[in-house]
């Protein structure tokens, strides 16, 4: 079970936590024209890399928060999590 | 009776106690502190079982975890468990043991057979001889291999016993108390960190309790005691025995399985039988140990063969012989401590070891006691079938591939040492690749990947002072790393043998013409001929030879014969160890049992169970309840001896004619607050909300970005800034989620809030003709004349002195209102509501009648809603706003979702209006189709209509409404029915929505 350090509440188990997917995919803006292409990949395409990938965790049994979490799909290594307004560099 | 095989002395066993217990029905006799496999070898017993695929006799081979052969079928404390390790489960009094594997006695088991018949039993058995033909497959293999193979018996009654889960944090997780372990928990305690101290076995000290050593003057066992009472006596420290740390899992969680009071006579209720604990630590010291592994040689499976440190293990611990003529044949020096020990117990040992002449402290000491040793000799083979009597040796010549000589000596037991393996076990599931160590010819933890530090010989360190100075020092440094706290301690000073180097060699030649099983894996009976065919069919892999011999693959998980293994598919391919690779070891470490994993969460711990405020008074009234997630819900109120189809029947009926109650509590409620709600509410819902007036409530739709129908339900405008939401009571935490996912990530500058109410707001339905007379009678001072309080319309007023939301809404397509009060006021608002209800004819009902009366309307909810579905399927393509952007609104364009034939929905009625349609039926054209027959859709929703009195469903159908009027069948292959349907239009009672607007 993963230890994951969320930026409001501090390290917590995995547990309290739900996964809401790749964190560097960028909705297009409401109301603007997109185009098919951009649209579906932006509903469907995602990456699955070996390695470093930034997702979203959403603290569910804790304060809710949405959060960014930089972890290693292959070992589980947890390098940085952050707000979702912080970049993960 | 006395115990032919007990000592008089020595051990660490309570002689003070006896424990009666009973093995295969015979009454005997041990002391507290025996195992059952200690009481079993000190009354002289030794065939315990038979083997897996031959059915071999077997007998004990080690005195812990490594195990292979002693498993048992075991009734004590009033429950039944298979394949228990008799070398690690302590006698309890009244204990009964049966032998497992064996028919009808394991005195004289059928299944021997199959060791005279073993040219039918080679590797790869199973996947060859079973496979052809098909059909003999269930008549004739798999119950004659049910019948002869298979270990224990589960037990089919319920578990009374109490199992809990333990979540526990600490700096420094310890798992071992051998020396290294011990010096470890000690250094760390001494700097103030909070330790954990986990040993599997009963007794703390690991080998400090059968080594013959000192450390600072005292006894290796009373040192281990010292410093345990120390331990145990500091506040930050926690010491557990009989607790195996079986799993390393991400993140430094370790999974410990303890095992509370399967010792013990008599315990307090409340006491759990065995207790996981799950323990986050920051540092982990590994300090498991190693295990013996054997030399591999003729007939090595006979009963009274043991590892020569088990065989010590039970003289110094349970004072128990394991032979009186014993053999001990060894490649290395420390076989000689178990050849003194029975020398000290005035039993003649004879020592057969591989290595030529030579001298070492511990061979000196055995030539000055006088004990007869033999170098360059070792077993051939073992003779004697249920019990070793004898033994044939020979002296190996001087590239020990033949024999000088050969000779044949009685003995009554074979102790056999091949030096010893360090159980990397934990290290390996913590992630660390393992290195192949050439001076100990076994592999070691390499480099760390978690915060585990392998110690003492799990590292491969096997002396006492190189395992007390790396506890202490890693102890120390990991815990100061921690606590910032730095005690010096001095390392003791160390008293031990002196070692020689050990023989590179495993497996005993065998002479010509002479062919008995070596086996490599007892559990498994995998013999040394097995390896050698896997090879020979072009097996190269460990991994597959490991699969297609099963070596290493039983519940011991080769604890004694993966090396084995391994060194003979590297002397046959011509590669050294290391290439050849190990297998993966995986947790857990030793079996754990079915309850400990499940703990608390059963029967009603199951899950939480949601009750709403009214619930007490829907039991009084005859309540039969359904589970809507971790809600309960009415389904039914039951009268005499109504069935679920009477009851619903009536309850919806009395909704169409009078007036009817529904306990909608569990709805999802989310409150939806500041000035961008509004905007906020205009993209979450595909319809149009920025002109919804304050008091109104309105219908609205929601969608996944993929453009599938997320949920629906009603919102309502409480003030300017002020909506409440509702969902379905299944879709309540996703749509949440979902809501804050927006918020926080994609529309951060919107000024909104979002918090769940669920709870907060206890509601109930009145649904019927009747229900607005009602509702004026429950609000004397309010006007709820259609005008006033329209469709769609909400008010607040106060309910008999407690505040109230009215809301005309409804799911039942009757003239209806909602009513919401706080949580606290449920039970109140329910009670008065069925008091002033009398005079309409008012009745509660449940969710059967409910669905009833939402079906027959052509109200979609979750089967139509099924994650598949965008709105135009579920005819609620009226509600997409073309003018506005809205989630999900770019995905409705997609190809797929526009084509004419797309499966929507549309309403079936039987042919003979009587034929009720099974849910989940699929429609066809032709019932007698040849398969697999074209599926048209499926019945997603059935009901009787009680409007018109006839079954109704409604379906998900290709060309939907086009299809109006044309006949199919719904077959229901699991019900067994096919029904001739009609399709109409989904809505088949008010069409118009009249009665709502009434
Ligand atoms: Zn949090």
């Amino acid at each position: 079970m993963l230890y994951i350090k969320c930026p409001y509440c501090g390290l917590r188990a995995q547990k309290e936590f739900s996964y809401g997917g790749d964190a560097t995919v960028k909705r297009p803006n409401i109301n603007e024209e997109v185009s098919s292409e951009d649209w579906d990949n932006f509903v469907y395409m995602r990456k699955s890399p070996r390695g470093k990938h930034i997702e979203l965790w959403q603290h569910i049994a804790g304060c809710r928060q949405w959060i960014k979490v930089q972890r290693d799909t292959a070992t589980h290594e947890i390098f940085q999590t952050a707000k979702v307004t912080e970049e993960i560099r | 009776m006395s115990q032919p095989f007990r000592l008089n002395k020595e051990g660490l066993i309570n002689r003070n106690k006896k424990i009666s217990f009973t093995f295969n029905g015979k009454k005997l006799f041990g002391y507290e502190g025996d195992t059952i496999a200690s009481a079993l070898i000190a009354n002289g017993i030794h065939l315990v079982g038979r083997s897996f695929k031959y059915h071999r006799p077997r007998g004990f081979f080690g005195a812990g975890v490594e195990e292979p052969n002693a498993k048992l079928q075991v009734e004590f404390n009033g429950h039944s468990e298979p394949n228990v390790n008799a070398t690690e489960m302590e006698l309890v009094e009244g204990l009964s043991a049966t032998s497992q594997n064996c028919w009808p006695s394991v005195n004289f088991d059928i299944g021997a057979i199959n060791n005279f018949l073993k040219m039918f039993f080679p590797a790869g058995f199973y996947y060859k001889t079973f496979m052809w033909p098909k059909s003999f497959w269930y008549k004739i293999y798999e119950p004659f291999i049910r019948k002869a193979a298979g270990l224990g018996v589960a037990s089919i009654e319920k578990d009374k016993e109490r199992y809990e889960h333990k979540f526990e944090y600490c700096d420094l997780l310890v798992t071992g108390s051998g020396p290294s372990g011990l010096a470890s928990a000690y250094a760390a305690a001494k700097n103030g960190a909070k330790v954990i101290l986990a040993e599997d076995k009963p007794r703390f000290g690991g080998t400090l309790l059968t080594d013959d050593v000192s450390i600072d003057n005292l006894s290796g066992k009373d040192w281990a005691e010292k410093i345990i009472t120390e331990l145990k006596s500091m506040p930050n420290v926690t010491v557990k025995n009989r607790s195996q740390v079986f799993g390393y899992y991400d993140h430094n969680m370790l999974v410990m399985f303890e095992r509370v009071s399967d010792h013990l006579e008599k315990k307090s209720k409340f006491t759990p039988r065995q207790r996981l604990w799950y323990i986050r630590a920051k540092e982990t010291i590994l300090s498991t140990g190693s295990i013996e592994r054997p030399i591999v040689f003729g007939n090595n499976d006979t009963p009274g063969i043991f590892l020569s440190a088990a065989a010590k293990e039970y003289m110094k611990v349970f004072g128990v012989l394991v032979g009186k003529k014993p053999l001990i044949f060894t490649n290395n020096d420390s076989a000689y401590e178990t050849a003194l020990e029975f020398k000290k117990n005035n039993v003649e040992p004879i020592i057969l070891d591989t290595r030529e002449e030579h001298s070492s402290e511990l061979i000196d000491e055995a030539k000055s006691k006088g004990i007869d040793i033999r170098f360059s000799h070792g077993v051939i083979v073992a003779n004697g079938y249920k019990k070793v009597k004898s033994a044939k040796i020979g002296k190996l010549n001087k590239d020990k591939n033949s024999f000088e000589k050969i000779e044949t000596i009685e003995c009554d037991c074979i102790c056999v040492s091949g030096f010893w393996t360090p159980s990397v076990h934990l290290a390996s599931q913590s992630g660390n690749k393992l290195k192949y160590e050439e001076k100990i010819d076994a592999f070691i933890p390499d480099k760390k990947k978690q915060h585990e530090t392998s110690v003492g010989a799990a590292n491969g360190s096997f002396t006492l002072e190189e395992s007390l100075k790396h506890g202490f020092e890693n102890g120390s440094n990991l815990s100061a790393k921690i606590t910032e706290t730095k005690t010096e301690i001095t390392i003791p000073n160390v008293n031990e043998k002196k070692y020689g180097a050990h023989d590179k060699f495993w497996c005993m030649p065998l002479p010509k013409n002479e062919n008995p099983k070596r086996f490599v894996d007892f559990q498994n009976d995998v013999s040394v001929s097995d390896i050698e065919i896997a090879l020979r069919e072009g097996y190269r892999s460990i991994e597959h030879v490991k699969r297609y011999t099963t070596l290493g693959m039983a519940t011991d998980q080769g604890r004694t014969s993966n090396l084995n293994g391994l060194q003979l598919v590297s002397n046959i391919e011509n590669k050294i160890v290391p290439e050849v690779g190990h297998t993966t070891f995986r947790p857990p470490f030793t079996p754990i049992t079915i309850g400990t994993i499940v703990g608390r969460e059963v029967g009603m711990e199951y899950m939480p169970t949601r009750k709403t405020p009214m619930h007490e008074w829907h039991e009084k009234n005859n309540a039969v309840f359904v589970d809507a997630g971790a809600w309960k819900r009415p389904r039914y109120y039951k009268q005499g001896n109504e069935t679920l189809f009477e009851a619903s029947k009536r309850e919806a009926k009395n909704v169409r004619e009078n007036v009817g109650i529904c306990d909608v509590t569990t709805l999802g409620k989310i409150d939806i607050k500041g000035s961008d709600a509004a905007e906020f509410l205009n993209r979450v819902y595909t319809n149009a909300w920025m002109k919804l007036p304050v008091g109104k409530a309105r219908y609205g739709l929601m969608l996944r970005e993929d453009g599938i129908v997320m949920d629906d339900g009603t919102t309502t405008r409480i003030s300017e800034n002020h909506y409440h939401m509702t969902t379905t009571t299944a879709q309540a935490a996703n749509v949440l989620s979902h809501l804050e996912y927006y918020l926080q990530i994609v529309w951060p500058e919107l000024n909104v809030n979002v918090v769940s109410t669920t709870e907060q707001w206890a509601g109930a339905a009145i649904a019927g003709p009747k229900s607005r007379d009602m509702l004026s009678k429950l609000y004397p001072d309010l006007d709820v004349s259609n005008d006033a309080l329209p469709f769609m319309g909400y008010r607040e007023a106060e309910f008999f002195g407690v505040p109230s939301r009215i809301f005309r809404i409804s799911f039942s397509g009757e003239l209806a209102y909602e009513i919401n009060v706080k949580s606290d006021h449920g039970m109140f608002m329910w009670e008065k509501m069925m008091e002033v209800g009398k005079e309409f004819g008012n009745q509660p009902y449940g969710t059967e009648a409910l669905s009833t009366l939402r079906i027959e309307m052509g109200h979609v909810a979750g089967p139509e809603l099924d994650g598949r579905t965008i709105p135009s399927d579920v005819s609620l393509n009226g509600l997409v706003s073309k003018k506005k952007d809205f989630i999900g609104k770019n995905s409705l364009g997609r190809k797929a979702f526009n084509v004419e034939s797309r499966q929507k929905i549309v309403g079936l009625i039987p042919i003979d209006r009587k034929s009720s349609i099974p849910e989940g039926s699929h429609i066809v054209q032709d019932q007698n189709a040849k398969l697999p027959n074209p599926k048209l859709g499926h019945v997603s929703s059935s009901c009787w209509s009680v409007e018109n009195n006839n079954p109704f469903s409604l379906a998900i159908m290709k060309d939907g409404k086009n299809m109006i009027g044309k006949k199919f069948f719904a077959v229901s292959p699991l019900k067994n029915k096919s029904i001739e349907v009609e399709v109409i239009s989904s809505h088949y009672v008010d069409p118009e929505g009249k009665r709502v607007r009434s």
